[in-house]
């Protein structure tokens, strides 16, 4: 082991010595538009004693993961950073874009339980060591789960009093099964987070819908309608802000929401923040670390008027 | 690059002198576009195929493994894989497959450098096919420089330009790596958009060089000059061969002693 | 309508079966898939329909429906459909069809640069998988 808690027995260890380690995936958008993302979900997993790692070399996650039965080139990617993880001495890692999560996740239970695809991937990639499936991936909130809430209440320095939010899931969180957070659709950890952190979870029907995702590329009309449906949604349900875990739908709901006002006049909008930024807000971190410079409709406005930041 | 040894450390004619006789007398079997010579062993790709009695009209330059015009690809007998080389660097074995590329087509973005913004998409938007790359890593295994291709182009997708400065600084455009891509991409003028930007934007200003451009305009030099344009090509070749260089020097002193 | 089943159409939706890995005789036209649909109010043909067509071998009018690029590949038809169709998958292979004949969907070198300058890396890669070949 070089520096990493890797195995079962060292982790427990090092959860009681309160720093554990974990190999941290970033992706490619964390480094750019997703900055506060970074920043946030690095500093509020310390605070519970997680310290992430960053791979000293990664390239993009080879998104979105092919559905193709007969593609392997798109799987490359994600398992040549899965083999990084080993080499840097990890055997878990861990990927908050939620894109990252679910294509890093899809390629390595596709090599897990496919030995032909293993074989021709591996083969193709032939200079690197042959790769198994022994990386497990995981989400931010597959970590909350294993610290357990007990330990997110504990550290909450300002509770959020009733803040209404939204835990806006997405797509790749939650579909397929083989790579969702939980059984079904409905996995629950944002609303336990939320009720942890002092908030109220706000339930509507678009948690789960598509945000529209890279058609924001090619027809942004469309994704634009999608913002305001969710956007709509979650004021007629009370809530006063939206998180999310992913980059994109993030992107989505935040800047598309201009241009929804722009269009329709009555529109009203919502802050769209990520869920380390509300966990950076409540455990009472500095600026800096919960980051909310960056968004388009401004959250500040909201978290002043109540005292937060 | 070093002299005497290949890119990829593969040998290069004349490395070891007592080797030389023998290799003189061995002669091996290549194939250029298809039909076989026999080319003594040792020789580069570059020299084998004009010992062959072809003329490079394209395709060659400093014959030195810095200009990057000789890239060329070849295969073995029995080998499945494509291999990239710098012809001038490379020596040929027995049952090599050659051919020579005249030319890489690769499109260069037009920008001015005075009025680029630096963001971290900045690269993307002058070369949008970057986000194609699937991490393939073709382009690093056909790089003769042997640079991490692939790792700089994934730095280039998430706007880390310093990276990519740096993992592409001993490029020398030779192209290969575009040929290769699947994604098609034009590797190294994207890293060559990087290393510029980087260059103007983003490392310390010099300031000695600031200073000597500042005293080359003040006419600080202007009498050398106008001597050295005086003097004799014999006289300033005897300069050009006593001048002062870092090392050089003691080792010249040395090898006159010794 | 046209409706023909045997020679090219067949091979056509034999290969669409073969790439997605689907049985496409399973749908039973239920239509949760396009009831479930967030983007169906955008498509030519509801993703049902774009079943049922491949089932009569139409697949001219499928490919000249916008459907398969329209799909943004949440995977919600796919866990609603009660037979387990991968319905996104099917939407994928038929991407995969036209993409693999060098045809482009998107042309990255079309957007303005103003918006790549702003769009997130996740988006223009993600559209560059879907819909460049």
């Amino acid at each position: 082991m070089v520096g990493g808690v890797g195995r079962k027995e060292d982790r427990k260890t090092a959860y009681d010595a309160g720093m554990m380690k974990i190999a941290y995936y970033p992706g490619c958008t964390l480094k750019t538009t997703a900055r506060s993302f970074e920043k946030s979900v690095i500093a509020s997993y310390r605070v519970l004693g997680i310290e992430y790692i960053e791979l000293e070399k990664w390239t993009c996650c080879g998104t979105y993961f092919s559905l193709a039965k007969d593609d392997l080139v798109h799987h490359i990617a994600s398992i040549r950073n899965l083999i990084r993880v080993k080499e840097a001495g990890y055997d878990r890692v861990v990927a908050p874009c939620s894109m990252c999560y679910n294509t890093l996740k899809m390629a390595n239970e596709e090599v897990r339980n496919d030995e032909e695809k293993a074989y021709r991937i591996n083969s193709f990639m032939d200079e690197e060591e042959d790769y198994r499936g022994d990386v497990e991936v995981l989400h931010p909130f597959d970590l909350l789960r294993e610290v357990g809430m007990d330990r997110v209440r504990g550290a909450v320095k300002k509770p959020l009093e009733g803040l209404k939010v939204m835990p806006y899931y997405g797509c790749m969180l939650v579909r397929p099964e083989i790579a969702a957070l939980g059984k079904g659709e409905l996995p629950g950890i944002m609303e336990d987070l939320i009720k942890a952190l002092g908030g109220v979870p706000v339930y509507t029907p678009y948690n789960i819908e598509c945000c529209g995702s890279y058609h924001v590329v090619s027809n942004p009309d469309f994704v634009m309608a999608r913002a305001r449906d969710i956007a709509k949604k979650a004021v007629m349900e009370g809530a006063e802000v939206i998180i999310t875990s992913c980059p994109l739908c993030h992107y989505n709901l935040d800047r598309m929401q201009l241009e929804a006002k722009r269009k329709w006049k009555d529109f009203k909008e919502i802050p769209a923040i990520y869920f380390s930024q509300l966990m950076a807000i409540a455990f009472g971190l500095g600026k800096k670390d919960i980051a909310l410079d960056g968004n388009y409709v401004d959250p500040r406005p909201l978290f002043e008027a109540k005292g937060l930041v | 690059m070093k002299d005497g040894v290949g890119a990829k450390g593969k040998k290069v004619a004349n490395t070891a002198m007592n080797d030389e006789a023998e290799e003189e007398k061995k002669k091996v079997t290549i194939y250029i576009m298809g039909k076989a010579y026999e080319v003594p062993a040792g020789l580069t790709i570059m020299k084998a195929v004009e010992y062959a009695g072809f003329q490079y009209i394209r395709g060659a330059g400093c014959r030195a493994g810095f200009c990057g015009a000789c890239a060329t690809v070849y295969r073995k007998k029995g080998d499945y894989k494509l291999y990239t080389a710098l012809a001038c660097q490379t020596a040929v074995e027995d049952g090599m497959y050659l051919t020579q590329l005249p030319f890489v087509p690769a499109n260069k973005a037009k920008y001015d450098i005075e009025k680029i913004e630096v963001s971290p998409n900045t690269l993307i938007k002058f070369y949008p096919e970057l986000v194609r790359c699937v991490s393939c890593n073709t382009c690093t295994k056909s790089c003769p420089q042997d640079l991490e291709v692939m790792y700089y182009i994934q730095a280039a997708i998430r706007g880390d330009i310093e990276k990519v400065a740096k993992l592409s600084f001993d490029c020398i455009q030779c192209g290969l790596c575009a040929i290769r891509c699947p994604a098609e991409i034009a590797h190294y003028h994207v890293a060559q958009l990087a290393r510029r930007l980087y260059g103007k934007y983003m490392s310390p200003t010099p300031k000695h060089l600031l200073e000597r451009i500042k005293e080359i305009e003040s006419g600080k030099f202007d009498r050398e000059m106008e001597e050295i344009m005086k003097m004799s090509i014999e006289k300033i070749k005897k300069m050009y061969a006593e001048r002062d260089i870092e090392g050089a020097t003691e080792a010249r002193a040395k090898a006159e002693k010794d | 309508m046209r409706v023909k089943v045997g020679g090219e159409e067949e091979e056509i939706v034999a290969k669409v079966e073969e790439i997605s890995g689907q049985n496409i005789m399973l749908c039973y036209q239920c239509g949760q898939c396009s009831a479930s649909c967030p983007m169906a109010d955008y498509m030519d043909l509801i993703p049902s329909r774009v079943m049922k067509m491949l089932q009569l071998g139409m697949v001219d009018d499928v490919f000249k429906a916008n459907t398969m690029w329209i799909c943004a590949t949440c995977l919600k038809c796919s866990v609603m459909c009660p037979k387990d169709i991968d319905v996104a998958a099917v939407m994928e292979a038929l991407r995969q069809i036209v993409l693999r004949r060098n045809e482009e969907y998107l042309s990255l070198g079309k957007i303005s640069k103003d918006r790549i300058e702003e769009l997130p890396q996740i988006a223009l890669i993600a559209s560059a998988r879907k819909m460049t070949p």
